[in-house]
């Protein structure tokens, strides 16, 4: 990669079409990205409440929606039902809050979109048009910022409906995020260690030249996925709106299109996870085996199937979601703080040690990004994820009230008892 | 520990979370394409069978001539439960009994199948039909000719011979 870095700029240098795109046309480009994202992103959240509805089906043995437009139109006709619904108002809310909260849990998913790079740069007659509509420098911070924005919108849901329920869930899903949102940062860095960047696009080419970060960093893409899936407010991690316990959570008070606007809000955070998993662990929009994406000349071709490798990446993912929310049943509260507190956060900062150890050694060792390094990360991956495996299998991974006891601890346990009837009985 | 709580050791294999979310991910996964095993039932296309003993909206049957086989002896309004058929009896000029007015307040009754039971001249019988929908209660109050023009299959009364009907 550190061939790759020279050779970029002098690429830059010698083929004028490989400039990016300045001044009006720049502008031009920018907003047509933008009217493109928010169409395919707006749209394609519709189908993903079909999609839900269609894989729920399946699974539990059903046909799922299928009569209106063959299904297809579902969202079509839910999204008309929500708009003539009654805007219902409770009595006592806080009124500017209330309407806020809807807003500010799906914009930040939809900002988020604004700097992951969804495809290959297109060559064009005015100069090199980058697939993303703005390349953050700081682009990985941003999203993180941005998407620890969402708790808001729920917290402040929960806080202006004036009902208890509401509450609740407000509370539970900013515990459950605090929670996360530190596992899923620190299981980040490794990524960002290697990648010596925090824009997404050098994460990206890194990946292209050193294979994917999920191979070498299995542990911590499953750190991030469940941190996502706790993001994301997605089964087994809806304790807020645990519909069970707590009527709807957070949704309890909201009706018509400001429920429908929490509802595409969940389902934009989960396209944004599913991208940022993508992007950081399975090499974002790069085509597998082929390097020439990368550097160019680029063509529309090879763009437009960047493109549709992301989309696929992105479904995969979101199947996954899907999937794994019709399996799972929902965690207790105290597994789900001892499952971020106990086993996420100390298994993210010893990876973290562990990885920063081994760039250390290799880079002291004279061992520069290459295929050397990739194949003894990889190795060390190997062993820690089998290691991490065993210990995870104990049956305590998320579980103090069901987990093995020591057969000490059994034995004390049982004498206590003991000594209390024996008090007992002495007593009488 | 007051009371005797039971301490079960079992083993890895049946309390470990990893193994067990993987199984139930296969499970449903299996589930997911398994496109012959959808149970649904696509009802106003295709509809479950029912038994040959339902008994649902009434039919009355009619003679070759097309006139209601009723001859109005009264006894299907006399063993009635819920009290819903209003019989009123006529005769014509050769002496035959027939009924002036014969309603059924499908409301009103229980799908007992005793009218059907008691007729003498098998001409009142329960259906084997459930669609019914209508836009007021009147609806429900099925006269002499709406009988007559049912055409859905009767009930199969319960045969002490045969008692599983086979």
């Amino acid at each position: 990669m550190s061939v790759f870095c020279g050779v970029y700029p002098l690429y830059e240098a010698i083929d004028p079409n490989n400039t990016p795109v300045s001044g009006g046309a720049f502008l031009i480009f920018t907003i047509v990205k933008m009217l493109i994202i928010f169409t395919v992103y707006m749209v394609g959240v519709a189908m993903l409440t079909l999609a839900e509805r269609k894989i729920s089906a399946w699974i539990q043995d059903r046909h799922g929606p299928n009569r209106v437009g063959k299904g297809w139109l579902q969202p079509a006709a839910d999204g008309l039902k929500n708009f003539m619904k009654e805007e219902t108002m409770p009595a006592n809310v806080n009124k500017p809050l209330f309407v806020l909260a809807p807003i500010l849990s799906f914009i930040p998913a939809l900002t988020a979109w604004c700097v992951i790079p969804f495809g290959a740069p297109v060559a064009t007659r005015w100069g090199r048009v980058d697939l993303v509509v703005a390349d953050l420098p700081v682009g990985f911070l941003f999203i993180l910022a941005l998407t620890s924005l969402g708790v808001y919108g729920i917290v402040l849901a929960g806080w202006s409906s004036n009902n208890k329920y509401a509450l609740l869930g407000g509370l539970r899903s900013s515990a459950q995020m605090v929670s996360y949102e530190i596992s899923m940062g620190m299981s980040t860095i490794p990524v960002l260690l290697l990648a010596g960047n925090v824009s997404l696009n050098s994460i990206i080419n890194q990946q292209a030249w050193g294979g994917w970060n999920v191979i070498n960093l299995t542990v911590a893409f499953f750190i991030f996925m469940v941190a996502a899936f706790a993001e994301t407010n997605r089964l087994p991690f809806d304790l807020p709106e645990a519909e069970s316990e707590l009527i709807a959570g957070y949704h309890t008070e909201y009706s018509a299109m400001k429920f429908s606007l929490f509802f595409i809000a969940e389902y934009a955070s989960m396209v944004t996870a599913s991208a940022l998993m993508a992007t950081l662990f399975f090499g974002g929009w790069d085509v597998p085996f082929t390097g020439h994406d990368n550097i160019g000349p680029y063509s529309g071709w090879l763009s437009l199937l960047s493109v549709f490798i992301f989309l696929g990446k992105i479904l995969f993912f979101l199947f996954v979601f899907m999937w794994v929310r019709w399996t799972l049943p929902r965690f207790r509260y105290d597994q789900l703080m001892s499952l971020g507190w106990k086993i996420m956060l100390p298994l993210a900062l010893i990876y973290i040690v562990v990885i920063a150890a081994v760039l250390l050694g290799l880079s002291a060792a004279g061992f520069q990004q290459g295929v050397w390094q990739a194949a003894i990360l990889g190795s060390v991956n190997v062993i820690f994820v089998i290691v991490l495996f065993a210990i995870l299998d104990r049956g305590r991974i998320i579980s103090p009230a069901y987990g093995r006891m020591h057969p000490k601890e059994i034995e004390r346990l049982r004498r206590l008892d003991r000594r209390q009837r024996v008090a007992v009985e002495a007593g009488r | 520990m007051a009371i005797g709580v039971k301490i079960v050791e079992r083993p890895i294999e049946d309390v470990s979370y990893v193994r067990a979310m993987f199984r139930g991910m296969a499970l449903t996964v299996k589930h997911l394409f398994d496109v012959n095993g959808r149970v649904t039932t696509q009802y106003p296309e295709e509809k479950s069978p029912i038994s040959p003993r339902w008994r649902g909206t009434h039919r009355m049957l009619t003679t070759e001539t097309g006139k209601a086989r009723c001859v109005a002896c009264g006894l299907c309004p006399t063993v009635c439960p819920a009290n819903c058929i209003k019989l009123v009896p006529g005769e014509d000029e050769e002496g035959n009994r027939y009924p002036l007015v014969f309603e059924i307040d499908e409301f009103r009754c229980i799908f007992c199948g005793y009218c059907q039971e008691v007729c003498p001249e098998e001409a009142i019988h329960v259906g084997r039909h459930y669609e019914n929908s209508e836009y007021s209660r009147q609806g429900f109050v099925y006269d002499l000719q709406r009988l007559m023009d049912q055409t859905h299959p009767v009930c199969e009364m319960w045969d002490p011979e045969d008692p599983k009907g086979q």
